[in-house]
């Protein structure tokens, strides 16, 4: 019984089986009826034990051979199977993907806080820290102390608000600059001082250019050395800086104020470039920040002897920054909170200003 | 201040043009805030000579005429009354804007009535230098056609407007103005030096000085015989200028004076005084008197009036009465020049209002030297334009002290501004500005000018040589690196705001900026203002006092954005709130708001809740570093909160670090603000500093749960007044160490929960440490749960 033309026999009849099996339980009872205990192929098998040895030689490898193509033949057959099934089970779950995604409200936040962030940066840069105050002051700190004597016209200026005299008649004020910061920091009495100090502060005004409440940023270094060339170069430095341009014409002119001496404002070169303001070059000069070297009255003031300590102080509008920067026309728009607004001009929570990346 | 360039030519000698004068201002410290420049302004107008008018052939008003202008012979019909053959008149060019008419000519030639024209010839009125309309200008003399206009007409003159800072009286004179110029290099100071007039007979009225720190010197003298009228066109012309109306001779002169040398003066119609005249304090109701303001005024004591024996004459510095002023009928003068103390004249018009040339300039403070100048220079003039004879001059009272001499070491130039200037250009500025160093050696005795008393000490001096000098000079020197390693500058609570607003931002929030100030009946809505905390001039009646939360603003902002139809608007602030008026009376906080407002989409509908506003109140805190996993929650907000559906979060029972829930309908109603709208409030400041970290930033070595986690399900029968916060809590209590998470999957108090109860389901979460779980040991954590669960809730776990 060495033939084995029967086995290709069974293999063509298995085999046609198998491809006829159309779900995973006619191929398993395809698997069993050839292979199973007793199914066609393990009955011959069995067989194999009465055969001659010679007749073993031919026909075991024959079967076993079998047994193993059949077997790969179930594999394939049940993948692909499997393969059609979930194809079938997938196309079930078809979605249309052009569907809008559910809506996810995008924050933003405010350019007075980027621009905070970036003055920050920029002046960090420079070994400067940020110092804050109170925003409701006592006439000391915002003007006294700052070379204001009572009653001078120098505090005409400040267009000051005012609080209620309390039971003692004296009237606390809303700082009209962030310059009170500086006689906070001074009287701490830890020199050298290097400080920027940016915040809310208050003046009786209201029109385009002109809000009750507004940003300012204020500088301040105290040390033995630092003079109003350092000035100059900080703040050019910094307006390089901030405006991201190495183009920047800026001009020192004499001003006065009651809390430096020497002061001055500091102008920049600016064209109008259709509604935006080009900062940089151009042949008009816009007034952007007041400054000058700390008054000796003032240092004075603080506790500190003015022949030994000196430094400068300077100050500008933080929300004009932002305006000139990135083209905000309108001040009082700052301050609507109008959600398009907010969202036009805002900035992305994941930005953080910083010299490594940029400042926005 | 303003001032016409002849004005300034007549002290200063000087070729420069208009615009290198400005700029010579400008580095100085005289910020231009406008120039008037007729010629540029006019550049259009220029002298055009009529060759020859004749009649319009088709109108028999309008003339035809040959005109010879900058642009060659035109052909110009005009309809002046005046237009005739050989005039010179004024021409503008086809294309022109005419400021009188307010339009500009056509480009091109129009016909009128048939005959094409070429430009216009121009009325005074039509350029608006003059009020006559009735023809063109007709200019007197022959000038070469096409002079600019304004030159044939002797208004050329520009007019500059600078801003006097507070310390620089003296520039409210052009005199002074002058000087500064004269020490940039741009010109030199001319002398006009004023002698003394010598009088003809005793001055016939006495000064008495009774408040001598008001008015402690008092220079008048009588001028008889005066013959007041217009002034001389000159006079006029520069009065105009500056924006002063012309009254007559003997008012203009003073104003002048006032401007040319900032000394402030008054003349009185010597006819209406009896007795002398005294400087003295108001008093009351007696003193009442009429101003030449027209209005009246009564002088309290601590005013300073002039008064004779009758009357109150006018506030001392500030203005005259209306009784003793000069008219065109006075003929006998009493001049007045003085030198009145700033605070008391500054304190004066504050409290009554009045503002003057004199007030403003007094106030400043008036060069003292100048009491006897003044009236000099007023003499001379009084004498040449108005005739009539002098009385001697009476000088009561002391001149005030000059400034006192600063020492100055030359050094500290260089000390302050990184000059470093030779000696000869520090003392040439400090000399040609008026003031006098002495001495050779390093430290100079700087004498300082009675009308710089802005200069006390030797700051003063560096500015006015760096000033001069030019701040253009000054090296820009950038800051030097400090050499040390530096901390971080930004603060625990700066990077607080940072990272609270960059979550709320990542929540879909957008940043806002409000107003530190609301109104009064609003704030009273949120528990009301801080003591002190009221503003005695708010800029209006809807800002009135600082905000005792962001709250306010933040909603009626929604609401305006609702209002716009923008869906679903979120906004967020992190600023101040104010509770007193101390330097620590202040809190910053995380405030954000948004409206319950079904989203439609396709997906379905989720409407926002408490739950919302709890997570956005945690994020904010999270990421400002709370320690949010200790905070306990509690059903205690404020009254402006709705009272079941909003809660605090607090760390212990008394840090409230933030408030969170749907604000109070009654709130929104009072404000106006329509649906219900969720809130939270965090305060930044309440949240613990941090132990600050010391050494390394290393951090303890990770311990890793290799043991698959252990989750069991119950559920409790609780009445519903229990927070589930207090079986939360209790369920974790069971087994510290053993229990990782209990997290609530089921709230239900439908069918099968007894009424007044809800069923609560968690999840505890066991963590095996070292080796897996025993049955019996996890059944005897889950019986120590229940226990725990049902004493602290008294509930009962469900069956």
């Amino acid at each position: 019984m060495t033939d084995t033309s029967n086995l290709d026999t069974l293999e063509t009849e298995v085999k046609g089986q198998i491809e006829d099996a159309t779900d995973e339980a006619a191929l398993d009872a395809v698997r069993v009826s050839a292979l199973g205990k007793k199914g066609s192929v393990s009955l011959m098998m069995r067989e194999l034990g009465k055969m001659s040895p010679e007749e073993r030689q031919v026909m075991g490898p024959a079967l076993n051979g079998l047994k193993s193509r059949l077997n790969d033949a179930i594999e394939a057959r049940k993948a692909e199977l499997e393969a059609r099934a979930l194809d079938a089970a997938l196309a079930s779950e078809t979605v249309d993907v052009t569907l809008p995604v559910r809506p996810e409200p995008q924050g933003s936040l405010h350019p007075i806080t980027q621009v905070m962030e970036e003055l920050a940066v920029i002046f960090a840069d420079m070994g400067f820290a940020v110092a804050e105050g109170p925003d409701v002051e006592d006439d000391f700190h915002n003007f006294t102390a700052l070379n204001f004597p009572p009653g001078h016209p120098a505090r005409d200026t400040q267009d000051t608000f005012f609080m209620q005299p309390d039971a003692d008649g004296e009237r606390k004020v809303l700082r009209t600059h962030t310059s009170p910061v500086q006689i906070r920091t001074m009287l701490e009495g830890k020199t050298p001082i290097r400080i920027i100090a940016p915040g809310r502060v208050y003046r009786c005004d209201w029109d385009q250019t002109h809000t009750p409440m507004f940003h300012q940023v204020e500088g301040l270094v105290i040390d033995r050395e630092t003079h109003m060339g350092h000035l100059k170069g900080c703040l050019l430095d910094f307006i390089a800086a901030f405006f991201e341009t190495d183009e920047v014409e800026a001009r020192f002119r004499p001003h006065h104020f009651p809390f430096t001496e020497p002061s001055a404002e500091m102008d920049v070169r600016y064209e109008r470039v259709g509604e935006a303001v080009k900062v940089g070059s151009g042949d008009k000069w816009m007034e952007i920040l007041g400054c000058g070297m700390v008054h000796p009255n003032v240092i004075r003031n603080c506790g500190l002897d003015p022949d030994e300590y000196q430094g400068f102080a300077f100050g500008m509008g933080v929300d004009r920054l932002a305006m000139l920067k990135y083209g905000a026309p309108d001040l009082r728009d700052f301050f609507n909170s109008d959600a398009r607004w907010l969202g036009h001009y805002g900035f992305s929570p994941l930005l953080q200003a910083n010299l490594a990346t940029g400042l926005s | 201040m303003k001032f016409p360039l002849s004005w300034l030519k007549y002290h200063l000698e000087t070729d420069a043009s208009l615009d290198a004068i400005a700029e010579a201002m400008t580095m100085a410290g005289l910020e231009i805030e406008h120039i008037d420049n007729p010629l540029e302004k006019f550049a259009d107008f220029s002298v055009c000579h009529v060759i020859e008018a004749v009649p319009h052939p088709d109108a028999d008003k309008l003339k035809v005429c040959r005109v010879a202008t900058k642009d060659g012979e035109k052909q110009i019909v005009c309809g002046a009354p005046n237009a005739r053959t050989g005039m010179y008149a004024v021409y503008a060019p086809l294309g022109t804007y005419i400021p009188g008419l307010d339009f500009a000519l056509d480009r091109k030639p129009r016909k009128i009535r048939g005959v094409e024209s070429h430009g216009m010839m121009c009325s005074a009125k039509e350029l608006e230098l003059g009020e006559d309309h009735d023809g063109i200008i007709d200019l007197p003399e022959p000038f070469e056609v096409g002079t600019p206009a304004v030159v044939a007409l002797g208004m050329d003159d520009p007019v500059i407007d600078f801003e006097v800072t507070p310390n620089r009286p003296d520039w409210l004179g052009v005199r002074g103005i002058a000087r500064d110029l004269a020490a940039t290099g741009i010109g030199t100071l001319k002398t006009h030096d004023i002698d003394d007039i010598p009088g003809r007979f005793p001055c016939p009225v006495d000064i008495e000085l009774d408040w001598p720190e008001a008015c402690p010197v008092y220079a008048g003298r009588v001028i008889r015989g005066v013959k007041n009228g217009e002034s001389p066109d000159w006079l006029k012309r520069a009065l105009k200028a500056i924006g002063l109306r012309p009254i007559n001779f003997l008012a203009d002169i003073t104003n002048m004076i006032s401007y040319d040398r900032c000394r402030p003066m008054h003349v009185y119609d010597l006819a209406r005084l009896s007795g002398p005249v005294r400087v003295r304090r108001g008093q009351g109701e007696a003193d009442r008197f009429e101003a030449l303001d027209n209005r009246e005024y009564v002088p309290g004591e601590d005013q300073c009036v002039i008064a004779d024996d009758t009357h109150c004459l006018g506030f001392g510095g500030i203005i005259g009465g209306t009784l003793s002023g000069v008219s065109e009928e006075t003929t006998d003068v009493f001049i007045e020049s003085a030198w009145f103390d700033p605070a008391i004249t500054r304190a004066t018009a504050k409290a009554t209002g009045i503002d003057s040339d004199a007030k403003y300039r007094f106030e400043r403070g008036v060069d003292p030297a100048s009491v006897r100048a003044g009236i000099e220079q007023a003499t001379e003039l009084v004498l040449k334009f108005c005739g009539g004879e002098a009385s001697e001059t009476v000088v009561a009272g002391q001149t005030p002290a000059a400034p006192a001499d600063i020492e100055f070491p030359l050094t500290e130039v260089k000390r302050l501004t990184g000059l470093d200037l030779p000696r000869e250009e520090i003392v040439r500025i400090l000399e040609t500005l008026g003031f006098a160093p002495k001495g050779e050696g390093d430290v100079v005795t700087v004498g300082v000018p009675t009308w710089r008393m802005d200069c006390t000490q030797k700051a003063d001096l560096v500015e006015e040589v760096a000033r001069i000098h030019g701040y253009d000079k000054l090296a820009a020197v950038s800051m030097p690196r400090p050499p040390v390693r530096r901390e971080a500058p930004a603060t625990p609570m700066q990077l607080r705001a940072r990272y609270a607003r960059r979550a709320l931002a990542g929540r879909g929030y957008a940043e806002t900026v409000t107003w530190s100030f609301c109104e009064k009946s609003q704030a009273a809505l949120f528990g009301g203002h801080g003591e002190g905390l009221e503003l005695d001039n708010p800029i209006s009646s809807e800002l009135d006092v600082m905000r005792p939360t962001a709250l306010i603003h933040l909603l009626t902002a929604l609401q305006a954005n609702a209002d716009r139809g923008q869906q679903d608007p979120r906004l967020f602030e992190v600023g101040p709130v104010y509770l007193t008026d101390a330097p620590d009376g202040q809190r910053l906080a995380a405030t954000g708001v948004r409206r319950i407002e079904a989203g439609r989409h396709w997906t379905g509908t989720r409407v926002p809740d408490v739950f919302d506003a709890k997570a956005d109140a945690l994020a904010a805190l999270a990421a400002a570093g709370a320690p949010v996993d200790s905070l306990q929650v509690a059903a205690e907000a404020r009254e402006w909160w709705h009272p079941g559906r909003s809660g605090v979060l607090r760390l212990g029972p008394k840090n409230v670090m933030a408030e969170f829930g749907e604000i109070h309908p009654g709130i929104l109603k009072a404000l106006d603000i329509d649906g219900r709208v969720l809130a939270f409030e965090a305060v930044l400041d309440n949240i613990p500093l941090p132990r600050k970290a010391t050494g390394l930033k290393a951090r303890p070595q990770l311990e890793r749960a290799d043991l698959t986690p252990v989750r069991r399900d119950f559920a409790f029968l609780l009445d519903k007044s229990v927070p589930a916060e207090t079986l939360i809590r209790a369920a974790r209590g069971a087994d510290k160490a053993l229990i990782a998470d209990v997290s609530v999957f089921d709230v239900y108090d439908g069918k099968g929960v007894p009424e007044g109860q809800v069923s609560l389901a968690i999840e505890v979460t066991l963590q095996p440490r070292g080796r897996t779980l025993t049955d019996e040991e996890i059944d005897a954590v889950a019986s120590g749960i229940v226990s725990k669960v049902e004493k602290a809730t008294g509930g009962t776990l469900r069956g």
